[in-house]
């Protein structure tokens, strides 16, 4: 027996929200990635400068001690954002490797795209001011252009195509 | 050290220098009077401004003389070569010392602003009037580089106290090959953009008519483009070869104020074709010829007054408060001459169509200059934190993931699109036909991706690699295309095989057949950088027979060995690597003991698997980190790190295009062909 034509669609849209939704999930919850991800967003405290899980020093005091601390916090089962947080409470600030999407930390994040947004209104409003410029006036009864006129419209055909 | 050295090289270097402040100062007034004056008196008073420029060039090269004389010497009394050299530095090293740390880079930076000043004002016959102009201005800035030289970060410094014996030797992290080329390469492409920007604020000084400043500065720009673009990616490669942590861009803040005036530096490359072509963009133009010189100036005061802390920073030096006071003077100086003349910068046509070369060039420079922002905000947000809320935050990579890729991933997309367009206006459909089928190949390389289980929807990181994959190869099938589409042209009316009549349409146009190239080049870079996110690490204290799985390869430690020479001691781990049964190579990662400085310094290997892999070649990268200070056993640190000797490839490329750039056009055969002829697909469509 045929299903309608309306239940079909239902079956088949729900049907690629399942797979969407597997294909999504695939992974989520992965301690490692976890691990590597939020190692990733930490700065070793021991003033190298680098991102927790590539400081690279022999006998660091702290690279060895945060890795641990970041591990226990996974296991425990601490969300991204409290074990962050544990990490500032902790090391202060510094220690995240980009500013917080919150108070002031939010204004780093919105002015590159606040720039873009000003650059994009910049140039629409610079075609339109260039686009309500009057076109140069036309003169009845055209002549056709001869000789070194003719030659100057040619190289700047050339300049302009490449032909 | 002899006698000689000890007691003369100090006080010539003193003197060149000093010598060579007055002739600039010379240069500069004198050629500021002589423009000021006019007329044919002038001339003659401005010609003696030029040989005083020419002049400061030989004072500035002896000064540079005498301190590599003094470092190869071992003249310890110079304060400058005791903490930079010693005795058993190698010789390349000691060269190397010139700009090696902060007054000697400062002198070197001054003897590359006098050479491309020599080259200048001998070649000022092409315009003498634009060239008096630029002359000048290249002699405020020497004049500004050389008061820093003689009052506040003097090179020929004399050592308090007794002379020492042997010196504190240099950092080694600079002695490595790379730092013989990475400096210099960088400071010529820093120093460089002086001169466009002298041309430029000249050409507005005089109200200059034309463009014809342009066409004598492109050379110049495109050179000085090439020189960032080695210094950038040589430094990246050094970053990758010696610091050992398995990357080669960290967004460092010194990395950063190399990249800044690039990215600016690019969309003027770009933005002064719609100058020449159009007589568009003209104000534009100058904002970003004076913005690249201005970044350059930032990027040397970042790393030399301390103000951001950085591996590649020099020391912490009062000369920061000079370099601020010439920032903020040259920008008055630009800013009030453009307000006084900036009238004659008028566009003479205006944009036709918004699917048009002149529209891409816009969104191109819109988005050069906001990535250029981006990275300048991210540099100095942590001190704008740290003036505003009084606690300092980290700008990392995190930052600059989220938000510069996708700028640089709309950037790839244009540099597909841009291609295609023409001049003016090109019709939606012309162009869904030329797309068609680059952008179809570019779907299937997602496609692919996607069944050899690359998850975009898993990872943020994953899903900018795959777009990033997927504008790459559109860019590169886009730069084919164009060659096979302009080629099949040519052949038609000329019977060349296809391609002879491929080689003959980069001769004709050899600036925009150039400029594909680097755009290939650029593409294949960014193939190089994608495989980021599929990195792997792996770290253990290996001992001999020990192993480190890592991807499909096994590492088993062999032995160790140690040895001594008389700049360092060093150790190194001998370890086979295998692919399962079959060993694969033999690999020696290092780690010295420099004797004059006492400082440890890893010296990673790196095997590339290209009869491995072919295409999706990775690095194995691996680094001996040391002994475990508790059980003395080795620790052995392996990345694998697919897809980076793409990188190096994409610069070779890109430096190949831009060397192509400068060859000069091949002279048009005009032909008189039928008009149906003109009709033949938009291969012209302009630079």
């Amino acid at each position: 027996m045929s299903l309608p034509k309306k239940s079909l669609l239902n079956r088949t849209a729900q049907c690629a929200l399942v797979v969407f939704a597997l294909f999504t999930f695939l992974g989520v919850g992965d301690d490692d990635a976890r691990f590597r991800d939020l190692g990733h967003h930490l700065i070793c405290a021991c003033g190298c400068g680098q991102v927790l899980l590539e400081c690279n020093h022999v006998g660091c005091q702290y690279s060895d001690r945060m890795r641990n601390e970041l591990a226990a916090a996974i296991d425990r089962g601490d969300n991204d954002d409290l074990a962050l947080q544990s990490f500032v409470q902790k090391y202060g600030p510094t220690v995240v490797a980009a500013p917080s999407t919150s108070g002031f930390g939010r204004v780093a994040w919105i002015m590159p795209f606040a720039a873009l947004l000003a650059g994009m209104a910049g140039l629409v409003w610079l075609v339109r001011s260039w686009r309500s410029r009057p076109a140069p006036a036309i003169a009845d009864g055209i002549q056709p252009v001869q000789g070194p006129e003719l030659e100057r419209y040619r190289e700047q055909a050339d300049k302009e195509t490449d032909l | 050290m002899s006698q000689f050295s000890s007691a003369v090289l100090p006080q010539i270097g003193s003197f060149a220098l000093l010598l060579a402040l007055a002739l600039g100062a010379y240069s500069f007034l004198v050629g500021v009077f002589a423009l000021i004056l006019g007329g044919k008196d002038s001339d003659y008073l401005g010609e003696t401004a030029r040989r005083a420029g020419i002049a400061t060039f030989a004072a500035v090269l002896l000064a540079s003389v005498v301190l590599v004389t003094a470092a190869f010497t071992d003249d310890f009394s110079v304060a400058y070569i005791f903490h930079h050299s010693n005795k058993d530095l190698p010789g390349p090293y000691k060269f190397a010392v010139l700009w090696s740390g902060q007054e000697g880079s400062l002198l070197f930076w001054s003897l590359l602003l006098a050479t491309y000043g020599f080259v200048l004002r001998l070649r000022y016959r092409t315009d003498p009037k634009l060239f008096a102009h630029a002359s000048v201005v290249i002699a405020a800035v020497q004049v500004f580089f050389l008061l820093i030289l003689n009052f506040a970060a003097h090179p020929f410094a004399i050592l308090e106290g007794s002379v020492p014996p042997d010196g504190s030797g240099l950092n080694p992290l600079l002695q490595y090959p790379e730092m013989v080329i990475h400096p210099p390469m960088l400071y010529l492409g820093y120093v460089g953009f002086t001169v466009p920007f002298a041309f430029a604020f000249g050409a507005l000084i005089m109200k200059y008519p034309g463009e014809k400043w342009i066409h004598i500065t492109r050379r110049w720009t495109m050179v000085t483009w090439g020189f960032l673009t080695i210094g950038i990616f040589l430094g990246a490669h050094w970053a990758y070869s010696v610091l050992g942590w398995g990357g080669y861009w960290g967004w460092d803040p010194v990395e950063n104020a190399s990249l800044m005036p690039w990215l600016v530096g690019t969309a003027f490359l770009h933005s002064v074709m719609m100058q020449e072509k159009r007589g568009m963009l003209k104000s534009w133009n100058m904002w970003l010829v004076f913005l690249s010189f201005w970044l350059a100036i930032w990027g040397t005061f970042l790393t030399r007054s301390g103000m951001i802390s950085s591996v590649h920073a020099f020391a912490q030096s009062p000369i920061g408060m000079w370099f601020l006071v010439f920032i903020f003077i040259s920008f008055i100086a630009f800013g009030v001459v453009y307000i006084l003349n900036f009238r004659f910068l008028r566009s003479e046509h205006k944009l036709e169509s918004m699917i048009s070369r002149e529209s891409s060039f816009l969104f191109n420079n819109l988005l050069f200059v906001t990535a250029c922002f981006t990275v300048f905000w991210g540099t100095f947000f942590p001190k704008i934190s740290e003036w505003l809320q009084g606690n300092k935050v980290t700008v990392g990579a995190p930052f600059y993931n989220n938000v510069a890729v996708p700028i640089a991933l709309l950037l790839l997309l244009l540099t597909a699109v841009g291609p295609w367009l023409a001049w003016r206006r090109t019709s939606f459909e012309s162009l869904k036909r030329s797309f068609k089928w680059p952008a179809a190949g570019a779907l299937s390389i997602g496609l692919l991706m996607i069944i050899l289980g690359v998850r975009p929807w898993n990872d943020i990181a994953y899903f900018y690699s795959l777009m990033a994959a997927m504008l790459a190869a559109l860019v590169i099938f886009t730069v084919i295309s164009e060659f096979v589409r302009g080629g099949q042209v040519i052949q038609r009316h000329t019977g060349f095989s296809l391609l002879g009549s491929m080689l003959h349409l980069y001769h004709r146009n050899t600036r925009r057949y150039g400029g594909y190239i680097v755009h290939y080049g650029v593409a294949i870079v960014i193939i190089g950088i994608l495989g980021t996110p599929f990195n792997r690490d792996a770290e253990k204290e290996m001992g001999f027979g020990d192993k480190i799985n890592i991807g499909p390869y096994t590492l088993v430690c062999q032995s160790y060995t140690q040895d001594d020479n008389p700049n360092f001691s060093n150790e190194w781990a001998i370890i086979n690597v295998f692919k399962g049964n079959e060993q694969l190579t033999t690999m020696y990662p290092e780690r010295r003991l420099y004797k004059a400085s006492s400082q440890p310094q890893t010296i990673p290997r790196i095997w590339e698997t290209w009869y491995q892999d072919l295409f999706l070649v990775k690095d194995l990268y691996i680094v001996y980190e040391g002994r475990n200070e508790d059980t003395g056993r080795p620790i052995i640190k392996a990345h694998l790190n697919p897809m980076v000797p793409w990188i190096w490839i994409g610069l070779v490329i890109m430096v190949f295009g831009t060397i192509t750039c400068l060859v000069p056009n091949a002279t048009p055969v005009r032909a008189t062909v039928p008009a149906r002829v003109q009709t033949a697909p938009a291969v012209g469509a302009g630079d």
